[in-house]
């Protein structure tokens, strides 16, 4: 009963990264955003990475890292890329080429899905996206298949010689559990590709690949039909059949699903047949997957709608949010007692800017200088400073993707809205706000950006920030006039003086940046 | 054996430290176990928990369902109460008694300690003073695990050797006054069973 001696306990995240290394990849490429983060910063403290020089520097964006893990793939060696959802939309190009031209060494693309949107804007499920790209994909159910499913998905994707995607979601990314290692592999040697035509997407070349991709699809059926990972529980009760994907397939079991068949589903793309063999057998299906009704939908279209199948769509589950234990034993019409209740005077407690934060110093001085502006809009981007939106600051008037900030203000201000006003962090900035600065500075457009530089990538834990010693280099680089590109250090003493540089930035008729600097307070803890 | 435990508090309480204690202290006694975590902005001083599972058989889900859980252990008595739901019935609740007041309208604390006083099974005590007569402040999440030892079915040796493990990297007045106050709020516990049952 009791568990192996050379177990480990590890986050989802961990099991992971160290299932990347013992399957010999040479490189992890990624940039930090929660769930995502914890799988490179595994790579990072690692010995054994160090010792074998496995590449594991951060990159600037998602994009970034998915063509430099392209390019190590290109080079016949394997490489992890690692992002949440979210930045598969900045990685979206490269990724969906990265199917049209596959791989050489073996290319895993790690995506952490976040439903409930616990530290995210939405709730997108990256299955759609392998989808969409025509790869397989994969998706473990707990931390040890997590760790097994690396090595599965590195040695397909070089049988394959296509990228293979991992989906996880928030729940398996931080939860812990015991992990067993297997053995590690030898990384491979340089062997990049012979025939140029490959990698080079001229459309003739593209049709290419395109047909080979397409031509692949049954063999990527027939993979998935006959993965260990996608298995089916017979099952007496035949009223209903049950499919669960992932993680689900652990709330499934918490509440047993008792005398039903079931198909637990972790490789894709669908197993048309095992899941057809189901819905023939039983009389009703129910569905139970993390994030979109991915399969739900499919299946209402591959298999008619002559029985009912049950899930998302039909409000046997949430349509939203993550699920639990507890909305799957409701969707089995099982019993339950209910729960005591959260009294009314528990009151809730969101997140804060920490004590002594710079941001709160900049958002005192911003509101200040706004008090004349009241007609005017902050737009803002996605770091700790999203919470300047709530009381007592409420300083922000947007937040919708990395980068949004800059070029939101331009086309506002383009609009005739003015003051219009940019607050993004210094790694914000260098990830995807530099080339929206551009334009602005190109049409010399009436804006104001502030660049909050607390000299790190805060939010996700103080990850190195690309932008430090050089922000000021990238602005004039870009062409911000030198008077128009200031300095403050956001603190309670230089309020008076901050509001007026603000003010003075403000009356300007064309592209300021201010650049409020103090570190972050979490970097001196961390020491 | 099976235990569920939701450990709640306010970022920046420590609750992963705890979690990472049991967690080391249950893959010890050879144990399953399964346990999810709060990461990212939600830390910054927000309400954080953890759903922290141990058995001697596999751990299905990494949550823990409602009605399942043994043991509720807040750092901060509203927060203790946010997580009733997944209290099972017999469950026992320990909590420090001092709020961390950083939300407008904390509600008045008298009827928070009556809500947990009201609780058939509940460990309610001033967790802070205790860490504070040991000299560190820090040393709360310690103090609540020690208090809460008497109902995890974890040896006393095995945790505290856990403690020495987790602190080993500073120096070892650290770990001395982490075990100070875990044995402590343990004795605390143990005496004041037989009152609050």
């Amino acid at each position: 009963m009791t568990i192996k001696q050379n177990k480990q306990l590890m986050l989802g995240d961990e099991a992971i990264a160290q299932g990347a290394l013992d399957a010999g990849i040479s490189g992890v490429y990624a940039y930090p955003g929660t769930p995502s983060t914890e799988i490179t910063e595994y790579i990072q403290a690692s010995a054994d990475a160090a010792k074998r020089g496995v590449h594991r520097e951060w990159s600037s964006n998602e994009k970034t890292a998915m063509e430099s893990a392209l390019g190590m793939a290109y080079a016949g060696r394997r490489a992890l890329v690692c992002m949440k959802h979210v930045g598969l939309n900045v990685a979206a190009d490269a990724f969906i080429n990265a199917a049209i031209t596959g791989v050489q060494g073996g290319l895993v693309v790690v995506v952490a899905d976040d439903p409930s949107m616990h530290s995210s804007q939405n709730e997108q499920d990256s299955r759609y996206y392998a989808d969409f790209a025509g790869i397989p994909f994969f998706e473990p159910r707990h931390q040890q298949e997590a760790y097994d499913m690396m090595a599965s998905a590195f040695d397909l994707s070089e049988r394959c010689r296509l990228p293979v995607l991992m989906r996880i979601t928030t729940r398996l990314a931080h939860s812990r559990a015991d992990v067993a290692r297997g053995e590690a592999r030898p990384e491979n040697p340089l062997n990049p590709p012979k025939d140029h035509r490959q990698f080079t997407l001229l459309p003739a070349n593209a049709r290419r690949n395109y047909q080979a991709l397409l031509d692949r699809q049954a063999e990527l059926f027939a993979f998935s039909e006959a993965s260990p990972f996608n298995t089916s529980e017979p099952g007496t009760d035949t009223s209903l059949g049950i499919i669960a994907t992932g993680l689900a397939g652990n709330y499934l079991d918490e509440v047993s699903a008792g005398n039903h068949p079931v198909v637990y589903i972790r490789q894709y793309p669908l197993p048309v047949a095992m899941v057809t063999f189901l819905y023939e057998e039983c009389d009703e299906l129910l569905v139970i997957e993390e994030g979109a009704p991915f399969i739900e939908k499919k299946l209402v279209g591959l298999l008619g709608e002559h029985k009912p199948v049950h899930g998302r769509c039909t409000g046997a589950l949430p349509r939203t949010g993550e699920l639990t234990p507890d909305l799957v034993r409701a969707a089995m019409r099982k019993k339950s007692e209910p729960p005591r209740t959260i009294l009314d005077i528990v009151r809730p407690r969101p997140p804060q800017l920490c004590k002594g934060c710079p941001h709160i110093d900049t958002y005192l001085f911003l509101n200040a200088a706004l008090e004349e502006h009241l007609e005017g809009r902050v737009f803002s981007d996605i770091g700790c400073y999203t919470l300047g939106a709530l009381p007592p600051f409420e300083s922000i008037h947007t937040c919708v993707d990395m980068g949004a900030s800059i070029t939101m203000a331009k086309g506002a201000s383009d609009a005739g809205l003015r003051p219009a006003l940019a607050v993004i962090g210094d790694s914000t900035f260098t990830h995807s706000g530099m080339t929206g600065l551009l334009d602005a500075v190109h049409e010399k457009t009436n804006c104001t950006i502030l660049i909050l530089d607390n000299d790190t990538t805060g939010m996700t834990g103080q990850q190195v920030s690309m932008a430090t010693g050089r922000l000021e280099q990238i602005c004039l680089g870009l062409g911000v006039a030198e008077e128009h590109l200031r300095i403050v250090v956001p603190l309670k003493k230089n309020h008076e003086e901050n509001v007026a540089v603000l003010q003075e930035e403000i009356a300007y008729s064309g592209v300021s940046v201010i650049i409020a600097r103090r570190a972050c307070v979490q970097i001196k803890r961390r020491v | 054996m099976k235990c569920d435990i939701v450990l709640a508090g306010v970022g920046g309480q420590g609750i992963l430290s705890i979690a990472a204690v049991l967690g080391r202290a249950a893959l010890e006694q050879g144990l399953h176990i399964k346990q999810a975590e709060v990461h990212g902005m939600a830390q910054r001083g927000g309400a954080v928990q953890s759903h922290f599972r141990m058995s001697s058989d596999a751990v299905a889900s990494d949550v823990i369902p409602l009605n399942q859980a043994d043991l509720i252990l807040s750092m901060e008595p509203m927060e203790a109460l946010r997580y009733l739901p997944w209290l099972k019935e017999e469950g026992w609740v320990v909590s420090n008694n001092q709020p961390v007041d950083n939300i407008a309208a904390y509600p008045e604390l008298a009827s928070i300690h009556a809500a947990l006083q009201a609780l058939p099974h509940h460990v309610l005590f001033d967790g802070v003073s205790v860490a504070t007569e040991h000299g560190s402040a820090r040393a709360l999440n310690m103090v609540m695990l020690g208090a809460a030892s008497p109902f995890v079915p974890l040896a006393v040796e095995v945790l505290e050797q856990s403690i020495r493990t987790q602190f080993a990297h500073k120096d070892a007045k650290v770990v001395q006054t982490n075990l100070d106050v875990f044995r402590a709020a343990r004795s605390l516990a143990l005496q004041n069973m037989p009152q609050t049952t």
